[in-house]
């Protein structure tokens, strides 16, 4: 479904990205691990096309999408979550929401899709006229999924979803992740630096060393592996 | 120090008060002017400055070649309405459609204005696009120099006066009620488009994150198009009513106008929509009032002190926001 090919990435004169490769299947979920600073982040934003690849290409659903600008790699179906959740402080949660699904147009569909998110997360509905600023943390995050939710993506990226979150929800955010990946569908990549739950939750996984990947296999085996447990698992 | 400065506030509220109160009970009626004349001006300052305060909402630029637009605005409509007026057209007809044409003008020459000498810079110091609108400022005013005339052209009013208006003429004109009705149905409809339209709502998303937006799948470009359109829109419409009330204008009038504008955006908050609104009325009629009851040869001084105040004590302006970030 996606697929990376030897890309590179530069900001300015820093080589983030040093030719890797990563192929996403349909329906699976992918984890990208790594350290601080190995290039995950930029990973991402490369896919989404906010920081483009100087060489290499990107392919999804068989078409090239590497010099696509950023809303038009949405249109084709590719949400991401950014490191931070970047929510829009001045805009109420429902408002937020809305601009998650900016580019649909089907009012019925997206009715109901608003339910949905709700349900998941009941407290985003209590909150709804709030302004996002004054959300907590994991509140943010939750409502930084369900707007992408809202887009209705295919594909989706998500940037360190357990980043300052209460380990209680943590684990209900990869809870909803599963779920999602399991209702809709929907092909799911994240990113993480807690290794030993971004490989639990995820089919396989890659490893990521200062711009390059290093290892590639299933997430049950990436977590047995000794090499891994040592230098991300801290067993 | 804390107390001085409350008792200094409160000595002078005082006096002012008192003086204020003694002024308003001996002449009500130049007071209601005074004030009435001050909202007018203030709408005018409005018009222009939501386009200041959007545009800076949005890519954190102060386009000082707005002032220009608005003049633009002002010339087409004095163009087109002499033309039709030599055609011997209804005077209703000619002034809808002199308008009309105002806003279209001053709309393409917003949106030129961007893609020509803004978007080029979107990523390079802010400095670089600071200059970048001033030196449009000064080509588009003599632009419209060369291109026109440098004298000062009658512009005859296309607002006529109202005859069931007659009895209050002499507090308010027709012209300067008319300016005040347009501004609140401009300021409604604007209000309607920033806060509950989709590409009102796109705006607003735009302008706190460029990144997330486009990661929504917003047209960032777009969007900042839009913004100098419907800027550039509402300074059209202040550059014709204006051109009504003064009865003149040349190539040069965008300039004091648009600086003024500025200082009402920053007195309210720039990058606040109501605060851009808020801050004109305010500038408005203080200056209205300066000159009424002081000197008003000085009334360019007055806002100008006023700019200088607001940045030395309330750099943020009257409903100026800080930001917060939770991580």
């Amino acid at each position: 479904m996606l697929k990376l090919k030897d890309i590179h990435t530069y900001y300015g004169n820093i080589h983030a990205l040093k030719g890797i490769s990563i192929e996403v299947s349909k329906g699976e979920v992918i984890s990208l691990i790594g350290a601080n600073g190995a290039g995950k982040s930029t990973t991402l934003m490369t896919t989404s096309g906010v920081v483009p690849a100087k060489r290499g290409s990107i392919e999804f659903e068989g078409r090239d999408i590497t010099h696509l600008p950023p809303d038009k790699i949405v249109k084709m179906g590719i949400c991401q979550v950014p490191e931070g959740r970047r929510i829009f402080p001045y805009l109420t949660v429902a408002e937020n929401l809305d601009m998650g699904a900016f580019l649909r147009k089907d009012t019925a569909q997206i009715k109901s899709d608003l339910d949905y998110v709700y349900d998941l997360f009941p407290i985003l509905a209590s909150r709804c006229n709030q302004t996002g600023g004054t959300l907590s943390g994991g509140e943010q995050q939750m409502l930084a999924i369900s707007r992408a939710l809202m887009c209705r993506p295919k594909m989706l990226l998500l940037d360190e979803p357990s980043l300052g979150l209460a380990p209680i929800i943590i684990k209900q955010i990869f809870s909803i992740i599963k779920k999602i990946n399991e209702e809709h569908n929907t092909t799911i990549f994240i990113v993480e630096q807690n290794a030993n739950l971004a490989l639990k939750a995820a089919h396989r996984g890659y490893v990521m060393e200062n711009g390059v990947i290093t290892m590639t296999d299933t997430g049950e085996n990436l977590r047995t592996n000794e090499d891994i447990k040592k230098a991300y698992l801290g067993i | 120090m804390r107390w001085i400065n409350i008792t200094l506030g409160l000595i002078f509220t005082g006096v002012l008060g008192f003086w204020g109160t003694r002024e308003v009970i001996s002449d009500p009626v130049y007071f209601l002017e005074l004030l009435l004349g001050g909202i007018t001006r203030g709408s005018i300052y409005a018009l222009i400055a939501l386009g200041y305060t959007m545009v800076y909402g949005i890519i954190q630029l102060i386009n000082f070649a707005h002032g220009e637009i608005y003049m633009i605005g002002a010339m087409t409509a004095l163009i087109v309405a002499s033309v039709m007026g030599l055609w011997g057209w209804n005077s209703a007809v000619i002034a809808i459609l002199a308008v009309v044409f105002a806003i279209v003008y001053s709309c393409a020459y917003g949106f030129t204005v961007e893609k020509i000498a803004y978007k080029p810079l979107r990523n390079a110091p802010r400095l670089s696009a600071l200059i970048s609108a001033i030196g449009m400022s000064l080509f588009l005013q003599n632009y419209v120099m060369l291109a026109q005339t440098p004298e000062f052209l009658p512009f005859k009013s296309l607002i006529p006066d109202f005859l069931f208006w007659e009895p209050y003429a002499h507090i308010i004109t027709s012209v300067e009620l008319s300016i005040i009705i347009v501004t609140i149905i401009v300021m409604i409809l604007l209000g309607i488009l920033i806060k509950f339209t989709t590409i009102g709502k796109a705006m607003r998303a735009t302008a706190q994150d460029k990144v997330m937006a486009a990661l929504l799948g917003i047209n960032v470009n777009q969007v900042i198009s839009t913004t100098f359109v419907v800027g550039s829109a509402t300074a059209a419409i202040g550059g014709v009513l204006i051109a009504c009330h003064v009865g003149q204008i040349n190539f040069f009038i965008g300039f004091l106008a648009g600086l003024k504008a500025f200082i009402a955006a920053v007195l309210g908050g720039i990058g606040s929509v109501p605060g851009a609104v808020l801050g004109s009325l305010v500038l408005g009629i203080s200056e209205s009032f300066f000159t009424g009851y002081f000197w008003s040869e000085y009334e360019d001084v007055f806002a100008f002190s006023i700019l200088v105040i607001i940045l030395i004590f309330r750099p943020s302006g009257i409903l100026g926001k800080h930001e917060t970030q939770k991580v």
